[in-house]
Formats: C-alpha cells, sequence, structure tokens
C-alpha cells in the first residue's frame, strides 16, 4: 500500500512538468502578447515593458527562469495585474474557490447520494421516475443558466439572497453559487448511485442477508451501499474536474473573486504567468484528489488492499 | 459587510464613551455613508503613471488630484494648484500650490512631488502607457524616446509651492492634460521605499479627497476619506467601495438587488428594457468617442481606390445601426472627430444632410466609377474581433452593402490580440473594426491618429499636405487659427475617406435615485467627492 502510493506520488512529477511546459509554449504560439491593446504604445515603452518582464530573452532561457522560480515557489509576476505576483492572486483566491468547491462537492454527495438511494428503493415507481427526470434536467442545464436564473428569483425577485460579490465569513454570499455549481453533479451522483445500488440489490449475498431476517435500512445501508459507493467514488476523480471548470463559470456569474475566472481571462489577456500558475494549481489539484481517490478505494474495497 | 479595519476602532471608541457616560447610546452614531461603485474590470493598478483602463483611472482620480481638476459638468478647474499665470505666447504656465494641500500621511505637498511625477511619466522606464501625452512638454518627445534623461523635461519647482511647466509649442487642451492620471503627483518617499510597489494598502499615500483602506482582487477597492485632504469638508460621502463586474449583464442584476449604487455601463440589449422600467435612473449621454471601420490604404482593393471607400461610406445607413442595433444608445456619425468638444465647430460632410436616396444614387455611381458592377463585384474582407456588439453591426453593414451595391463581404473575426496585432500590421487587413476615445477635450486627440506616423494609424493613411495641417495647428498660438487648421484637415480627411465613421458613442450608467450630484458629461468623468448620499432606505444598502 505505501509502496504503491510512493510510487502513485513520484509520477505525478513529471505529469506536472510535462503539464506547465506543454502549457508554456502554448501559450507563447498565441498570436499577439499581453501589452497589446485598442491604443498601440511608443517602442521605447515597449521595449522597456519587455525588458521589465524578461519577454526580451530567448524563450528557452524565459522557460528556465520560469522553472528556476517555481521550485522556489514563485509563479512570477501578473502582467495583467502588475500590484500582484500570481503566487498571492491564487492565495487570495483559494479559500474561495476552495470553499466553493468543497460545499458543492458536499453538497452533491448528500442530496445526490440521497436522491439516489431513495429512487433506487422503489425503482420504476412514480417517484423513481419524478426524481430521474429532475436529475435529467440537472444535468442537461448548463450553470451559466442556472446561476443567471437562481440571480432572478432569490435576489432580484425575492431578495433574500446578495446577487453576487464574497466577503468573508458571510454565509449568504455562498449560497446561491454552491447550489448552481453542484446542481449538476447532484444529478449526475443521484443517477449513479440509484444505477449500482439497483445491481447491488439484486445480488445474491443482499438476498442472503434479508434472509437473515435483517431489517431492511440494515440491509441497505450497511450491506449494500458500501460496494455501491464504488462507481461513485470513482466519478469523484471527473467530478472534480466538473467543479473546477464549472467554478470558471460560476465566480464570473456570482463576480466572486476565486481562482477559476483567472483561467479565461488570464488566457485572453495572455498573462502567460497567471495562466500558468492556474493550470499548474489545478493540475496538482486533480492528481492529488485522483491519488486520494486510490486510497479511498482501498479502503472501500479490501480486495484491492491485499494486492 | 463589515468596513473591517474601520469598524474594531469605532465600536472600541463607541464604548468607551459609553462607559465613561454610563450610558448606552453609541448606535447615536451615524454608521459612514458608502457608496458602492461598478467597475468593470479589476484595475490593472493603481499607480498614476501606469495606469491605462478606464475602471483603474476612475479609482486614481479619487485617490489623487492634479494640478487641475474637472467639474462636475467636465470644464476644467484648480485642483491641487489655487491658481495658475500663462505667459503671453502660450508655452509657459506658472502654477501656485494651495498651502494647505497634504498627502494623506499629513505631508505638505510640494511642487517637487509634481516634478517627480511628470518626469516618471515620461521615464521610459516606468513603461506609461500614457507618456505621450504629455509630448507638449518641452523635451518630453527626447525623453520618452530614450534619447534624453528625465532632468530634461521642462518641468521646474521655483520653491515648495511654485511650479514652472514650459511647452514646446501654445497647447490649449494643456490644462485639462492635468488632470490626467499621468500627470498626478507621486509622494516621494514612498516611491522611494517601496519603488514601483507603492500603489498597494498600507503604502500607497495619495492627495486627493480619498485614501486606500483595502484591495481585495475580484473583489472590492475600498477607498475612505482622506482627513488631510484641503477641500475634505466638502467631501460628500466616507466610503466608497469600487466592485469589478465584467459582464453587463450580471452587473445589471447587482444593481437590480441594491448591491450597486452606480452601474459602469448597461447591456445594450437590456436597453428599451431599461428605458421602460428604469428610465429615471438610466444615464445616457454623448461620450466623445467614435466607432468606425478603417480602410487600410496600403493594400488592394482600397490602396489608391477613394471612390471605392466613398462608396462604402455613403451607403452605410447610420440610422438602422443607431437605433435598431445599438438600441439608441449611440449617435450616427459622419465624421471622425465628435460632437462636443470645446471651442471646436463639427465639421459635417455635405452628404450627411442628403437623403438615402440622394446617398444611394452617389455611392452607386462611385462604386460604378472604382470600377465594380453586378457582374463584377467587390470581394472583401471586414475584420472585427469577436464580440457580440461587433458581429452584429458587421453583419448589418455587410447586408447593407450587398442590398445595395451587391458588394460580397467576408466577415472574418479574431480574438482579441490575434485582432490587433494583425490590424497593426497592416498587410492582411481589408477593412477593420475601430475605435477612438478622445483621452482630452480637443479636436486633435483624434485628428492625431491619422498622421502618417502615428502609431495609431492602421489605416495607413498618408497625405503630406495632412501632416502639414496637424504640424501647422500644433504651433499655432490663436485658439481660433488653430482650431481653423483642425477643422482643415478634418475636411481633408472627409474628401480622403480613409476612415468610415459609424457612430459616436454614448455614455451609459444606472445611478440610483439617492445618489445626487452625479451630472453627465462628454468625458464621462465623474468624482466621487462630488456625490452625495441623500435618503437611501436602510434596507436597501447590502
Amino acid at each position: 500500500m505505501m509502496a504503491l502510493a510512493l510510487r502513485r506520488l513520484l509520477t505525478a512529477v513529471p505529469t506536472l512538468l510535462l503539464l506547465v511546459t506543454l502549457c508554456f509554449f502554448l501559450m507563447r504560439l498565441a498570436p499577439g502578447g499581453p501589452f497589446d491593446g485598442e491604443r498601440s504604445l511608443p517602442p521605447a515603452i515597449e521595449t522597456a515593458l519587455a525588458a521589465e518582464y524578461h519577454l526580451d530573452e530567448p524563450l528557452p532561457r524565459q522557460y528556465l527562469r520560469y522553472l528556476g522560480g517555481l521550485l522556489r515557489g514563485d509563479l512570477g509576476p501578473s502582467f495583467q495585474y502588475q500590484e500582484f505576483r500570481v503566487r498571492q492572486l491564487l492565495a487570495d483566491g483559494l479559500p474561495v474557490s476552495l470553499s466553493l468547491g468543497l460545499w458543492a462537492m458536499v453538497l452533491a454527495l448528500l442530496l445526490g447520494g440521497g436522491i439516489g438511494i431513495v429512487a433506487a428503493l422503489r425503482p420504476g415507481r412514480a417517484l423513481d421516475h419524478g426524481l430521474m427526470s429532475l436529475s435529467l434536467l440537472g444535468i442537461s442545464v448548463p450553470s451559466y443558466v442556472v446561476g443567471p436564473l437562481l440571480v432572478l428569483l432569490f435576489a432580484v425577485g425575492l431578495r433574500w439572497l446578495p446577487a453576487g460579490g464574497w466577503q468573508p465569513g458571510r454565509y449568504s454570499d455562498m449560497l446561491l453559487p454552491v447550489l448552481a455549481l453542484a446542481l449538476p453533479q447532484i444529478a449526475a451522483i443521484a443517477r449513479l448511485l440509484r444505477g449500482s445500488l439497483i445491481d447491488t440489490l439484486r445480488q445474491p449475498y443482499i438476498r442472503t442477508a434479508r434472509a437473515k431476517g435483517l431489517p431492511e435500512t440494515v440491509v441497505v445501508l450497511r450491506h449494500a451501499l458500501r460496494p455501491a459507493l464504488l462507481p461513485v467514488l470513482s466519478y469523484l476523480g471527473p467530478a472534480t474536474a466538473g467543479l473546477i471548470t464549472g467554478s470558471v463559470v460560476v465566480e464570473q456569474v456570482f463576480s466572486l473573486p476565486g481562482i477559476g475566472r483567472y483561467f479565461v481571462q488570464g488566457a485572453l489577456n495572455r498573462d502567460y504567468t497567471l495562466v500558468l500558475g492556474v493550470v499548474a494549481f489545478y493540475g496538482a489539484m486533480i492528481v492529488l484528489l485522483n491519488f486520494l481517490v486510490d486510497l479511498l478505494y482501498g479502503l472501500l474495497d479490501p480486495r484491492l488492499r491485499q494486492r | 459587510m463589515s468596513p473591517a479595519p474601520v469598524r474594531p476602532g469605532w465600536r472600541r471608541r463607541g464604548l468607551l464613551l459609553a462607559l465613561l457616560l454610563g450610558t448606552a447610546q453609541v448606535a447615536a452614531a451615524a454608521p459612514p455613508s458608502l457608496l458602492r461603485i461598478g467597475n468593470g474590470n479589476e484595475p490593472e493598478t493603481l499607480d498614476p503613471q501606469r495606469v491605462e483602463g478606464v475602471s483603474a483611472s476612475n479609482i486614481v482620480r479619487d485617490l489623487y488630484e492634479g494640478l487641475s481638476a474637472l467639474s462636475p459638468r467636465g470644464e476644467v478647474v484648480p485642483g491641487a494648484a489655487e491658481r495658475w499665470e500663462i505667459s503671453a505666447d502660450g508655452r509657459e504656465y506658472l502654477f501656485h500650490l494651495r498651502p494647505q494641500a497634504r498627502w494623506s500621511n499629513g505631508d505638505a505637498l510640494s511642487a517637487e512631488d509634481f516634478v517627480a511625477g511628470l518626469r516618471r511619466s515620461v521615464d521610459p522606464a516606468t513603461a506609461s502607457a500614457y507618456a505621450q501625452m504629455l509630448a507638449p512638454i518641452e523635451g518630453a518627445t527626447a525623453v520618452i524616446a530614450g534619447e534624453l534623461p528625465g532632468s530634461q523635461l521642462a518641468v521646474q519647482a521655483l520653491d515648495p509651492q511654485t511650479l514652472r511647466i514650459r511647452l514646446r509649442a501654445p497647447t490649449p487642451y494643456f490644462l485639462g492634460l492635468l488632470a490626467h492620471p499621468s500627470s498626478f503627483p507621486v509622494h516621494r518617499p514612498s516611491l522611494a521605499r517601496w519603488g514601483r510597489d507603492f500603489p498597494r494598502p498600507g503604502r500607497l499615500v495619495s492627495n486627493g479627497a480619498y485614501a486606500l483602506v483595502d484591495w481585495v482582487p475580484q473583489g472590492q477597492v475600498r477607498l475612505r476619506r482622506n482627513p488631510h485632504y484641503w477641500n475634505d469638508g466638502n467631501t460628500g460621502i466616507d466610503e466608497l467601495e469600487f466592485r469589478p463586474s465584467e459582464d453587463a449583464n450580471g452587473e445589471l442584476k447587482r444593481y437590480r438587488a441594491d448591491e450597486l449604487d452606480i452601474s459602469y455601463e448597461i447591456p445594450l440589449l437590456q436597453a428599451p428594457w431599461l428605458r421602460r422600467h428604469l428610465g429615471g435612473e438610466l444615464r445616457i449621454a454623448p461620450y466623445i468617442g467614435t466607432y468606425f471601420y478603417g480602410f487600410n490604404c496600403s493594400q488592394p482593393p482600397f490602396k489608391d481606390n477613394p471612390k471605392l471607400r466613398a462608396a462604402l461610406t455613403l451607403a452605410v445607413d447610420r440610422a438602422v445601426i443607431v437605433n435598431k442595433v445599438m438600441n439608441g444608445v449611440a449617435l450616427p456619425a459622419y465624421s471622425l472627430v465628435p460632437p462636443g468638444i470645446s471651442g471646436y465647430t463639427p465639421q459635417q460632410p455635405e452628404w450627411a444632410g442628403w437623403t438615402r436616396e440622394r446617398r444611394l444614387a452617389e455611392a452607386r455611381r462611385l462604386y460604378a466609377e472604382a470600377g465594380y458592377s453586378a457582374a463584377h463585384p467587390l470581394e472583401v474582407e471586414l475584420r472585427y474581433n469577436t464580440h457580440d456588439d461587433h458581429r452584429r453591426i458587421a453583419t448589418v453593414i455587410a447586408a447593407m452593402w450587398k442590398q445595395w451595391l451587391g458588394v460580397r463581404t467576408r466577415l472574418l473575426n479574431e480574438e482579441f490580440k490575434v485582432f490587433i496585432q494583425n490590424r497593426n500590421l497592416r498587410q492582411l487587413t481589408q477593412l477593420f473594426r475601430a475605435v477612438w476615445i478622445g483621452d482630452y477635450d480637443d479636436a486633435s486627440a483624434f485628428t492625431d491618429i491619422l498622421h502618417s506616423r502615428h502609431g495609431q494609424n492602421d489605416m495607413a493613411y498618408d497625405n503630406p499636405r495632412y501632416d502639414a495641417l496637424l504640424a501647422a495647428a500644433a504651433a499655432e498660438a490663436d485658439p481660433a487659427r488653430r482650431q481653423g487648421l483642425l477643422a482643415e484637415a478634418e475636411r481633408l480627411l472627409q474628401a480622403d475617406w480613409p476612415v468610415l465613421p459609424i457612430y459616436t458613442y454614448a455614455s451609459k450608467h444606472l445611478v440610483k435615485p439617492w445618489v445626487q450630484g452625479w451630472q453627465d458629461n462628454a468625458l464621462d468623468i465623474h468624482y466621487s467627492k462630488d456625490l452625495r448620499i441623500v435618503g437611501r432606505p436602510a434596507e436597501r444598502s447590502r
């Protein structure tokens, strides 16, 4: 188990290096630079700007300079947000994006799990059909549609919740964005768990458990749920990726100061270092979470532990 | 919403007071008034000499004050300088600073601070996007090009209260330039201590009506009144919060939910709805900016082909663009220089007064004379950067050309940075979207961009007579004669057709009824110190 974990961690290093390298050179292939704008700059000013950000150096040297900084934990200066280093922008945005993502994940697991179990217990009945139609809707409607609708209803119409913005510690700010971000995942997890739970409940050992006279709650929660959770667990990797890409949209819709919105804006502004920073960070997050999922797998499925 | 750095102090003082008096009337003190301003993009910096975008400039103008300032209606008024004298030849300005002017940390404001600011602006090492704006100052052009050191800029502090600036030619709009961030003063001890990292909370020392408190990227920039400001008694609002809002639709929702008192813009497509439902809060006013298409005069098919350029220009029905596409949030434009510039008579071409039929007849005649016909139609590429508004306008204009002249237009949209690069290179482009917003209130802010050597001349327009007229205007001391020369240059442009003017911009904001003191002006510049909050219901101030 430990050897597996160690091996996993070691392969993460070249994966991330490859990611950063690709991203670095792909960004430079895009035409235009960080200082091109509607107003053209005098040549002397352009030269001074290039020198300030080392853009006048040959590309390989810039690449090595960036890697050197990365080793020291320095992600470089942002080209667009001149008063901030990329590290600082990420550190400032992290609590927002992280709490958004975590709450959305918790909500998705609890609500999605609950719906999945309820639907699986009465497959084919009206309640099952109703819940599954709703969840189909949840998967199909993207968060950039759900978000503004939630705002129109709860902020502009009913005036219960703020339409956007973020004050640390004010939970009302989080409610709508978390809901908008979690909806597709709630739906996905509900459908996934329903399917796998129905399958599990048809297994012979469940029949045995029922034959022993165990109450239905024990049968479902103790004997059926654990194996039925395995597909949900493997879905957590893609779900994290979904939450990250979703946060790009949701943070924009709700004007949240998170990391997600830097991704698109950074690319449009040719803010090379900012995009690289976000990519490296998200890459590391996904690698780490997949690693954790692998470990959890071992805990849930005893067969894996013995290998 | 707790202004975190303020509250504890307030609370402590309040508690102390309550304890001393033995009463509990803490709530009697009015909470600080707060104005929440929708402010477009996240500011790139708050460094007055490096600031470029409109959003960041809005904040910087509340933080700092130049030698001159603008009134709520946009006229030049004294700022940090209480008065000035201009020499008879119009080339030497003597400014007298207000003796009571202070920095936000209490330091006295000195003429040297303005010298340092101006020198810093033109120093190539500062990489200021607006350095070129200070070109009228003697020596500036050479300093910007790196040929002379900054000390050669003809700006001198005669004593701590007096500043002398020499210009290379009389420049009637020069006082207006001094209200622009690039000529704001710099707090020299902060610059010496922090270098270019000074514009941050806890470091930034400013001389305007407000001081910086807090800056959360993508969250808000918070300012509080500067008690050392010479006119602090007349500052109407205690605290400002500039909230970024990149998306006009999202901003509108926050405005309607009472989370913003002033919006940065409005979504164009919502204009009719806003007129019906929020008419009293909608502020639409002419703005000195022109939206136009540029012809690349150095490449076929427009090279040496003014007749073709004229035909395409005449065939565009601007009323349709303004009313149907822009939903009335614009004015039709027939020339590059927009109306509303002080001391300048707008030069409308003769055809602006023609009927639509007459314009079309003339367009068809010129189109045929240029050698095109139904059998041999013009095929042209129209390039714009990817954006809904640009696409809608391009589609409508291409349809007009198709219908009235038979032109086959290929619409080409490119991502913004790609588009800008192609436009600057002047190789691939034939016809392209362009815009110019005047940085100061003068016709030359527009006519200059078509000078053969101007960096913004993506039309590659090159007419020695035009360049000579601009040079003559720049050297002319008599304001009336100068305006005459600029008008002549503009008429020459109209005869040469290097640009196809489409519409004049309008500033477009939503302002809550409890915000008082807001006045529309052509530069769309509004100092928060001139605003007041009167009668805002407490439940509508989240």
